[in-house]
């Protein structure tokens, strides 16, 4: 069983990483799940969190605010809306989504209220978690 | 016929003239290649996305159930056209050759007895469309502030289209813009985008787990296909652009250098005149003494 596959993320303007990975943490829509090779082809839209692409030359975390990644057996490839790396400058990006997001939730309509105030927990949580 | 001065003057004028369009083919150089290597970066965002979206839209597609973005609304009625034009002009026909396209799509739907709606982007597009559509317009996307196209551009737009999809203002929406052949050769180009269409996805995909389900993420992504679409589109566009901005430019200096040559020809043929009248003046004068 090889123990590394090819993991991509790319983003609507441009591929941001494409390496070689032992697993690949993904923050899923129904829960955080870890990719590893041979995982069986999954389609999952993501929630607003954090990746974590542990490979041979340690670990990279992004920060993501939505989108889907397909897992295969041989690789896995995230495609994520837009995706910061942990630093003050990201940090900042995230806190301009939750205020986005909070506004947002604030006109929501009834029936797509649920869907919104999820956003902005998960957007909260995700700051929560960069410090 | 034109005094020395005169020839003098216009001489001047179309060689800084010249200097002007050989600066803006330059410039439009330098920006077609950063258009390039934009379009060229969203490429595998939008190969993957496609892929995907095609396969799970073929799997749902038959259902009842399939999301109204898929399987439309069961009506071609109104129809939407989005107009991608520049911001500027001086760029050949890049803009005519999309309002051409456009205008020849609206008349054929109003002649079948469709209602049209018209949104432009860019604002050479709605100076154009104005002309014989005002009444069809229904909004207008300003790109001029925006120094770099971004994915958030586009998605505003998408935002846009889907609110009024929801409200039901439209059935159809098809966007116009041209495809970057070469910097020769743009091709303006009709794309469906609502409902979503979709190549046939070629070879065996695996069948994939669902997280959540089909439908559930179907409902999720389409919405995204739109904005990731128009992204492409306006790529397309921006790279278009400068290449048709630089050929023109390019054309409008070997104009104006042909002309520089041809009045300074004219200018020398007219100092040699003046000169030989002088000395007819001069000798028959003296012979006359």
């Amino acid at each position: 069983m090889a123990d590394t596959m090819q993991f991509d993320l790319v983003s609507p303007e441009r591929a941001l990483a494409s390496l070689q990975a032992n697993s690949v943490q993904i923050p899923g829509a129904e829960g955080d799940m870890t990719a590893m090779p041979m995982h069986a082809p999954t389609i999952t839209t993501l929630r607003p969190g954090l990746l974590s692409v542990t490979g041979p030359e340690g670990t990279e975390t992004y920060a993501v605010t939505g989108g889907f990644a397909e897992i295969t057996a041989e690789g896995t490839t995230v495609l994520a809306e837009r995706a910061y790396s942990v630093d003050a400058e990201g940090k900042q990006a995230i806190e301009d989504h939750l205020a986005e997001a909070r506004a947002a939730a604030e006109s929501a309509l009834p029936e797509h209220k649920d869907t919104a105030n999820k956003l902005v927990a998960d957007f909260a949580h995700l700051l929560e978690t960069m410090v | 016929m034109p005094s020395l001065k005169d020839l003098k003057t216009r001489i001047d004028s179309v060689k800084s003239t010249r200097k002007i369009t050989k600066a803006m083919q330059m410039v439009a150089a330098a920006k077609l290649r950063r258009a390039q290597e934009a379009a060229e970066a969203a490429r595998p965002y939008t190969e993957r996305f496609n892929a995907v979206l095609g396969g799970l839209a073929a799997s749902v597609g038959g259902s009842d159930s399939a999301p109204k973005l898929l399987s439309g609304t069961g009506s071609d009625q109104v129809q939407l056209l989005v107009v991608m034009t520049s911001e500027r002009g001086l760029c050949g026909g890049f803009n005519t050759s999309i309002v051409k396209l456009a205008k020849a799509r609206a008349a054929e739907l109003i002649a079948n007895g469709k209602t049209v709606k018209i949104l432009t982007v860019g604002k050479k597009g709605r100076e154009q469309m104005k002309r014989e559509f005002e009444d069809q317009l229904i909004g207008h996307v300003d790109l001029s502030e925006v120094k770099r196209l971004g994915y958030n551009n586009a998605q505003d737009i998408a935002k846009d289209l889907l609110s009024r999809f929801d409200t039901g203002e439209f059935d159809v929406c098809t966007i116009f813009f041209n495809t970057f052949k070469s910097v020769i050769s743009q091709v303006p180009t009709a794309q469906q985008i609502i409902p979503a269409s979709f190549e046939e996805a070629e070879g065996e995909s695996p069948l994939y787990d669902y997280e959540p389900s089909e439908e559930g993420i179907l409902a999720d992504l389409l919405p995204r296909g739109v904005a990731t679409q128009i992204f492409a589109a306006l790529l397309e566009n921006a790279a278009s652009e400068q290449g048709a901005r630089m050929s023109a430019m390019d054309n409008a200096t070997r104009n104006a250098g042909d002309m520089i040559d041809k009045l300074t020809i004219e200018f020398n043929r007219s100092r040699q005149a003046v000169i030989t009248n002088e000395l007819i003046e001069i000798i028959s004068g003296a012979e006359a003494l």
